[in-house]
């Protein structure tokens, strides 16, 4: 059990919740308080949009511990709106298919259970092709 | 309907409310009602509704109720640090203890000052929600407060409730009537213990009282709470422009209206059960939310939800002008009914752990 490690995660992996760099505005995830831009110091929290791209992206069928049960599923690097290449699961990807350069959006969904039934269950930011309107 | 003259049961708030944003949430996937009746029933047709929404393998009521609540924000375009309660009601709230409301608060960045609390009604917990954030806010204890009914029902393989039982729901910002693009006239709460649907600790299924979740329970609640609440009112079904009720199929609703004495017109917007199930806690709600997607200034609505053991709540909305400008800043309700995956009765067993791993 990771209670601690979890929980300090929360901000970043329920909202997307970076930094923003008060020298050059570079825009941070995850979040270090230094700018890797810069080299500043960079502690201003920052929202991203959540909107991004997929910048490449692998299907995985034989899944790390606590990933089991949704295999098989699709791990991407998003290229963020914002400048910033995060690693996530894409889901309700349906009978679309993934392609690079695919427009996705954050939502937050069930990244897995720490443990078996009876352990915490872990939230965070995953990408789904963005919902047509 | 009840014979008491005293026109003393419609409640009010202090301070004029209303809704500041609404927004809702229906997960892709879909079970045509013909696969149960495949799998269950030899391909004897009973089916109730169309199809049904199914959660995907990694939703549940936390989930759904972010991204609802996310719609809900960016409609009322408020600071979440005013937002001064969170509360949730579901029958399927993924902890039997931690609540899911401070999960969602976090998420949305309500967190800390605020009311957290999880709501349980059977199906009436969403609306029971909304109500008690009327009375905070109506009461100045709070600005806004955030109302959410979601669900991801359960029903027993194979029992007729398997037809229906859906994943959705909306989630409603209560704040002041000068902000809001529907106010509220009044709420009529009917509530008895009538025992026609439950689920005990520890059980993975809800049991029924068949026919008995009917006339006694879902007709007799229903047309209390709305009856009383137009005659205390002093207004009359025809002066509504949408109505909207708690739908377990697709019958019950429409027979409780004509009872009522509404139109098929004045129901169709918010009657969601045909093609997306029941969602239970969020059932009514998001009719609701489909009924302000299509809502023009001056409209009046009438809500009314039923949970079973059993009680309603009915409430009266008129719409204002800033309807105009806040219904288009967030995903309708139509736009996630209309993304739709149609999945077979398999993937619908695993997507809903009914296959045992170990």
């Amino acid at each position: 059990m990771d209670i601690p490690r979890h929980w300090r995660l929360n901000k970043q992996r329920y909202a997307l919740t970076g930094e923003v760099c008060p020298h050059c505005d570079a825009k941070i995830f995850p979040p270090r308080d230094v700018c890797p831009e810069c080299g500043g110091e960079a502690k201003t929290e920052f929202e991203f949009s959540g909107k991004g791209e997929v910048y490449s992206f692998t299907d995985i069928y034989n899944a790390p511990e606590g990933f089991e049960e949704t295999i098989p599923y699709t791990v991407a690097l998003v290229k963020l709106d914002e400048g910033p290449v995060v690693t996530a699961q894409l889901t309700d990807i349906g009978d679309r298919g993934v392609e690079i350069g695919m427009p996705v959006e954050m939502i937050t969904r069930k990244l897995r259970s720490d443990g078996d039934e009876r352990g915490l269950l872990v939230y965070g930011y995953k990408f789904r092709p963005q919902v047509s309107v | 309907m009840d014979n008491e003259q005293t026109k003393d049961k419609v409640m009010k708030p202090s301070l004029p409310v209303g809704i500041v944003g609404y927004g809702a949430y229906v997960p892709q996937y879909r079970l045509p009602a013909t696969e149960i009746s495949r799998i269950w029933r030899g391909g004897l047709s009973i089916e109730p509704i169309l199809e049904k929404s199914v959660p995907g393998i990694d939703e549940d009521v936390i989930t759904m109720s972010i991204e609802a609540a996310r719609n809900t924000l960016m409609r009322a375009e408020v600071d979440p640090q005013d937002i001064r309660a969170v509360w949730v009601g579901s029958e399927s709230h993924p902890y039997a203890v931690k609540p899911t409301s401070t999960i969602v608060a976090e998420a949305l960045g309500i967190t800390p000052y605020t009311q957290a609390a999880d709501m349980e009604f059977a199906c009436k917990a969403g609306s029971e929600a909304m109500v008690t954030a009327m009375a905070m806010v109506g009461s100045g204890m709070g600005r806004y407060a955030l109302a959410i009914g979601m669900d991801t029902a359960q029903g027993k393989p194979g029992d007729v409730l398997e037809y229906t039982t859906a994943a959705g729901g909306g989630a409603f910002l209560i704040g002041p009537a000068e902000e809001s693009l529907a106010v509220i006239d009044g709420v009529t709460s009917y509530v008895t213990d009538t025992p026609d649907f439950w689920r005990r600790e520890h059980q993975k299924y809800p049991e029924h009282g068949g026919r008995f979740t009917g006339q006694p329970a879902y007709f007799k609640h229903i047309l209390n709470a709305v009856n009383t609440l137009l005659d205390e009112l002093g207004t009359t079904p025809a002066e509504y422009d949408f109505v909207i009720f708690h739908q377990p199929n697709t019958k019950f609703p429409q027979r409780v209206a004509k009872e009522l004495g509404f139109t098929p017109s004045q129901l169709e917007t918010g009657l969601l059960s045909p093609r997306i199930g029941n969602t239970y806690a969020g059932s009514s709600l998001i009719g609701l939310t489909a009924v302000l997607d299509q809502a023009e200034p001056g409209d009046r609505i009438l809500m009314a939800s039923f949970g079973s053991g059993a009680g309603s709540d009915a409430l009266s909305f008129q719409v204002t002008e800033e309807i105009l400008s806040r219904k288009g800043k967030a995903f309708s309700t139509e736009d996630y009914i209309s993304r739709r995956t149609e999945i077979d009765y398999a993937q619908y067993a695993r997507m809903r752990g009914k296959i045992t791993l170990k």
